[in-house]
């Protein structure tokens, strides 16, 4: 049998972070009781007209920006037309012919290598209201119907299909959150449905041109979700041709429970949506100057920030990446370099050895001790109960030798259940670092007294003796000795 | 007759905020006269003569305490029923809305509150303003007052019908191909279709979003300027409303039409035009060469097209328009056992046979694979359509035509065979392709006693030049003040 290549293109839906709908005036906020946030444009009433909320279309220019579209300078609205109780209107207005943006690109990076991805066409649309089956665990013989989310704005991002794997599909989406997360143009929220999507999955031999039949993936809620669904769905299309069937072009529900898709309808059923211009809405014309001021407000991208965190403060490559990736993650941590002292001060853009040094800490401090409990306890940054300013100053102690780096973790685990500042728990629980070197000098000679032998291990060359007497110091010291002070004092009463 | 019933809307505006007479009296005359009439016409859907003196008691308090009222200050009005009046049934003529209660205002009657006015009732239409004569309505026909064996044409029957009855002064229809003039042309009276984009369609339930354009109904050209002041204007909840100043209408009615430059296109002059009609309209045309006009022949050589283009275009976009009454979510739900059942029975049930045929249609010709060969080229033949009258416009200032190739026919004679309805607004669709403001007005009789219109149309937005025109030869005929005979 032979080799065969994997062919994904995603559809990500958006919700665009506007205060208000679309078309409409209504609220826009998540989780309000169903039905509330409502007029009669939103819920199709006879005689309403839609008006273009100028903040939706001026998000969606900013991201085609960052992906490097082109903009298009004459856009139109068009009806795509289906019958569904969540479309009241029972049409959606989207964009069909000349969207807002086209032909862009994201790159990832995947095993080390970066690659890029062409982005086909971003295209505003509004989005549909949600429908009940169920009320708690009480399955209903009927629907109900929340217009709530109906006419919220999202974009549509189509990329073309230069996908091959389902990890560079999950890379692509961690990506695209990520830059969009920093436009501030989303939130993002995958749970609350308002980062969504849909796969076009096929395969073909390696090295054939023409693309083979596609399947259309629906109902992915998660990133690991869209990564077993594509697995999923290459591994059924690999066991049809293995069997000498022939892959149908369909459209498929993923299941998330059972970990297995099944066909929600052919090629033969799908929708003629008779796309057609709304004659409701005029074009929106875009001229050099708007899109030259929003240039202009284009924020920093993961990328440029990843480098100045590595050009100028001098992380790792893997640290700036990381904390990098999420916008608020990256906002945390500069917010706490602040009060770590890793800021450079006065006059000078480059930080002095002192400062780069409480830039890699922090870094460290953030990952290992703050993200590790923070996935522990299911929590995001933003959610986080230390605030950066107090997780930058405990770093400060940890530098400068005030707190050990054990009684640093020791502290951080109280403030991260307490959500106090560090000085205070350091306060409770007597955690001052004794670095005076005449009271250090006080234990090491108790030390020294109480075991001769390790003095006589350590003349004969036996290095490790004198780690038995650096933690019998310690211990004399409760834990709160500079561990490098006692080292140090030891190897001169030794010499 | 009342002689309340007698007068125009501005001479009984300026009567009743002189005091001479209170709105209470007028309406309460135009009430009782619509009782007296409305059973043989049937122009109402829905009446409000409760509301109407409820409004009536405002305006005259407002008066008699020295407020400052609107132009159309305690003036009945009569508004079609495809146009939202917020408390008030709106029913579009169609079962699929027999019990829909308006949850707002419509733009256009914000801006009648405004002014003042006072709302006696729903007038009758072609269901969802699709048809010619007012027989496309789930609730009845609508009589010609003239002879009531004949229709009062349509879709705005039921307005064109209570003004020639004298049920109401004024009246607001919408004309989608000739559903304002066509009407007007029929029960003699004015009916006015503005620019496209002049008024606000807010509120007006859509048919065809890009040719739909409310307008007047009135006896007096004077009256339509009056009413179209009222409610000509940008509206920022219409994306195809025109930020442009609104002139005062009524101020340049009075000046001279000498000089003004006239076109007869000869597309309009045809044979299958009633000798009767064209005789009418050219004595009308001898009327403004009299007033100094400069009359000559035109050619729009794309008028044959009009028809067809405008039967791809009207329904593709009322194909989605009329897609959001589903029963879901309000009016008419038919028995069902599930979604499908549910779409198809409502609808089924709840739209008469035009509307299911023009959604046919539409849903036809915006179809995958059969879109360019209709929706497509019908856009481009529309904008030749457009291109003709630009051109037009170039050499003259308003052109002239009959409104409809015959007077009204009778009541059940077209209806088994829609292409011959659809012809009855060969001469009044172009002006809706264009975008173009157009009037009908009264310029003769049939020798039957049945009206005859004249149509005249002119550049975007030159809507000023159209009334003086109409005003001026008002000034000269009486067509305009004859009434049909009513108990």
């Amino acid at each position: 049998m032979s080799q065969f290549e994997t062919v994904i293109g995603l559809e990500v839906h958006a919700q665009l972070k506007t205060d208000s709908k679309i078309f409409c005036g209504c609220s826009t906020q998540y989780g309000a009781p169903p039905n509330t946030n409502i007029c009669p444009v939103c819920t199709g009433q006879p005689g309403v007209l839609p008006v273009l909320n100028r903040k939706a279309v001026s998000f969606l220019v900013t991201t085609g920006l960052a992906l490097g579209c082109s903009i298009n300078p004459r856009s139109l609205f068009a009806r795509k037309q289906y019958f569904y109780p969540d479309l009241p209107k029972n049409y959606q207005i989207s964009q069909y012919e000349l969207p807002l943006a086209e032909r862009g690109c994201v790159d990832i990076v995947v095993a080390g290598e970066t690659k890029r991805i062409r982005v086909h066409r971003i295209h505003l649309e509004e989005d549909a209201g949600k429908l009940l089956h169920a009320i708690g665990a009480r399955t209903l013989d009927y629907s109900l119907v929340d217009l709530n989310r109906t006419g919220v704005p999202l974009m549509e991002i189509v990329s073309e299909p230069d996908l091959r794997s389902p990890e560079e599909a999950v890379a692509y989406l961690t990506k695209l959150k990520s830059i969009l997360e920093y436009l501030g143009v989303s939130d993002c929220d995958m749970e609350e449905g308002k980062f969504r999507c849909d796969a076009n999955v096929s395969i073909r031999p390696v090295g054939q041109k023409e693309l083979g039949t596609k399947a259309e993936i629906k109902n992915m809620n998660s990133f690991s979700g869209v990564r077993d669904a594509i697995a999923y769905e290459v591994e059924r299309q690999k066991n049809i041709i293995a069997s000498g069937g022939k892959i149908v072009q369909e459209t498929r529900l993923w299941n998330a429970d059972t970990k297995e898709s099944h066909s929600m309808r052919s090629k033969e059923e799908a929708h003629d949506y008779r796309y057609f211009p709304d004659p409701d809405l005029v074009p929106i014309e875009l001229d050099e100057r708007y899109l030259d001021s929003l240039r202009k407000e284009l924020p920093e991208l993961p990328e440029a920030r990843c480098a100045r965190l590595v050009g100028v403060l001098g992380l790792s490559a893997y640290d700036a990446g990381v904390i990098t990736a999420e916008k608020a993650l990256a906002d945390y941590y500069e917010e706490a370099l602040k009060t770590a002292g890793g800021e450079p001060h006065g006059k000078t853009t480059t930080p002095d050895a002192a400062e780069t040094s409480a830039a890699k800490m922090l870094a460290n401090w953030t990952i290992t001790e703050l993200i590790g409990r923070l996935n522990t306890a299911g929590k995001t940054i933003v959610q986080s109960p230390v605030v950066p300013q107090h997780l930058g100053r405990l770093v400060f102690l940890v530098r400068t030798g005030a707190l050990s780096g054990k009684m640093g973790k020791t502290v951080i685990e109280e403030m991260f259940i307490s959500g106090r500042p560090p000085e205070e728990i350091i306060k409770e629980k007597g955690l001052v670092q004794i670095s005076d070197e005449t009271a250090i000098g006080k234990l090491c000679d108790e030390a020294l007294t109480e075991s001769p032998k390790a003095i006589e291990e350590y003349k004969a060359g036996k290095e490790r003796a004198l780690g038995a007497l650096v933690g019998l110091v310690m211990k004399k010291s409760k834990g709160q000795a500079n561990p490098a002070a006692v080292n140090k004092i030891l190897k001169e009463k030794l010499s | 007759m009342n002689e309340i019933l007698g007068l125009s809307a501005a001479e009984l505006a300026k009567k009743i905020r002189g005091k001479e007479l209170s709105s209470a009296e007028v309406t309460a005359a135009f009430l009782d006269h619509t009782t007296a009439c409305e059973p043989g016409i049937h122009a109402f859907v829905t009446r409000l003569a409760e509301d109407a003196l409820q409004q009536a008691a405002v305006v005259d308090g407002k008066i008699k305490r020295g407020e400052s009222v609107g132009a159309l200050a305690g003036v009945p009005i009569a508004v079609k029923d495809n146009i939202m009046v917020a408390g008030a049934r709106t029913t579009c003529s169609s079962k699929i809305l027999e019990n829909y209660i308006a949850p707002y205002d419509a733009h256009i009657i914000t801006r009648l509150r405004a002014a003042d006015a006072v709302f006696v009732g729903k007038t009758n239409l072609d269901e969802f303003a699709m048809g010619s004569s007012t027989e496309n309505s789930a609730f009845g026909v609508t009589r010609n007052p003239w002879n009531r064996e004949y229709i009062p044409g349509g879709s705005s029957g039921g307005s064109a019908a209570a003004v020639a009855a004298r049920m109401a002064p004024l009246a607001i229809g919408s004309d989608t191909g000739g559903s304002i003039r066509q009407p007007a042309a029929c029960c003699g009276v004015v009916g006015f279709k503005p620019t496209y984009g002049r008024v606000s369609r807010y509120g007006l339930v859509a048919f065809a979003s890009s040719l739909d354009q409310i307008g007047p109904f009135s006896t007096t050209v004077e009256d339509t300027a009056l009413l179209l002041s009222a409610i000509a204007g940008h509206d920022a909840g219409d994306s195809t409303s025109v930020n442009a100043p609104v002139p005062d209408y009524q101020a340049g009615l009075s000046r001279s039409i000498k000089g003004l430059k006239i076109g007869l296109p000869k597309e309009y002059f045809i044979a299958g035009v009633d000798r009767e009609v064209d005789t009418a309209v050219k004595n009308a045309i001898e009327v403004f060469r009299k007033l100094g006009a400069e009359v000559r022949e035109i050619s729009l050589p794309h008028t044959a097209y009009a028809v067809a283009v405008y039967y791809i275009l009207a329904p593709s976009e009322a194909s989605a328009n009329l897609a959001r009454y589903d029963g879901v979510k309000y009016g008419f739900r038919a028995a069902c056992d599930n979604l499908l059942e549910e779409y198809e029975n409502t609808r089924g049930e709840g739209f008469g046979g035009e509307v299911k045929r023009r959604i046919m249609l539409g849903t036809y010709a915006l179809s995958s694979g059969y879109y360019d060969a209709y929706y497509g080229k019908a856009q481009k033949v529309r904008t030749l359509v457009k291109q003709d009258f630009d051109r037009a416009f170039a050499e003259v200032d308003l052109i002239v035509t009959p409104t409809a190739p015959t007077t009204a026919f009778k009541i059940g004679e077209k209806s088994a065979d829609p292409l011959q309805m659809y012809l009855s607004d060969i001469f009044t669709i172009s002006c809706n392709l264009a975008g173009i403001p157009g009037i009908s007005m009264p310029c003769g009789f049939s020798g039957n006693g049945l009206p005859i219109g004249m149509q005249m149309m002119a550049a975007p937005f030159a809507e000023e030049t159209i009334l003086r025109a109409g005003y001026q030869y008002q000034q000269q005929t009486a067509w305009h003040t004859k009434r049909p005979p009513l108990s």
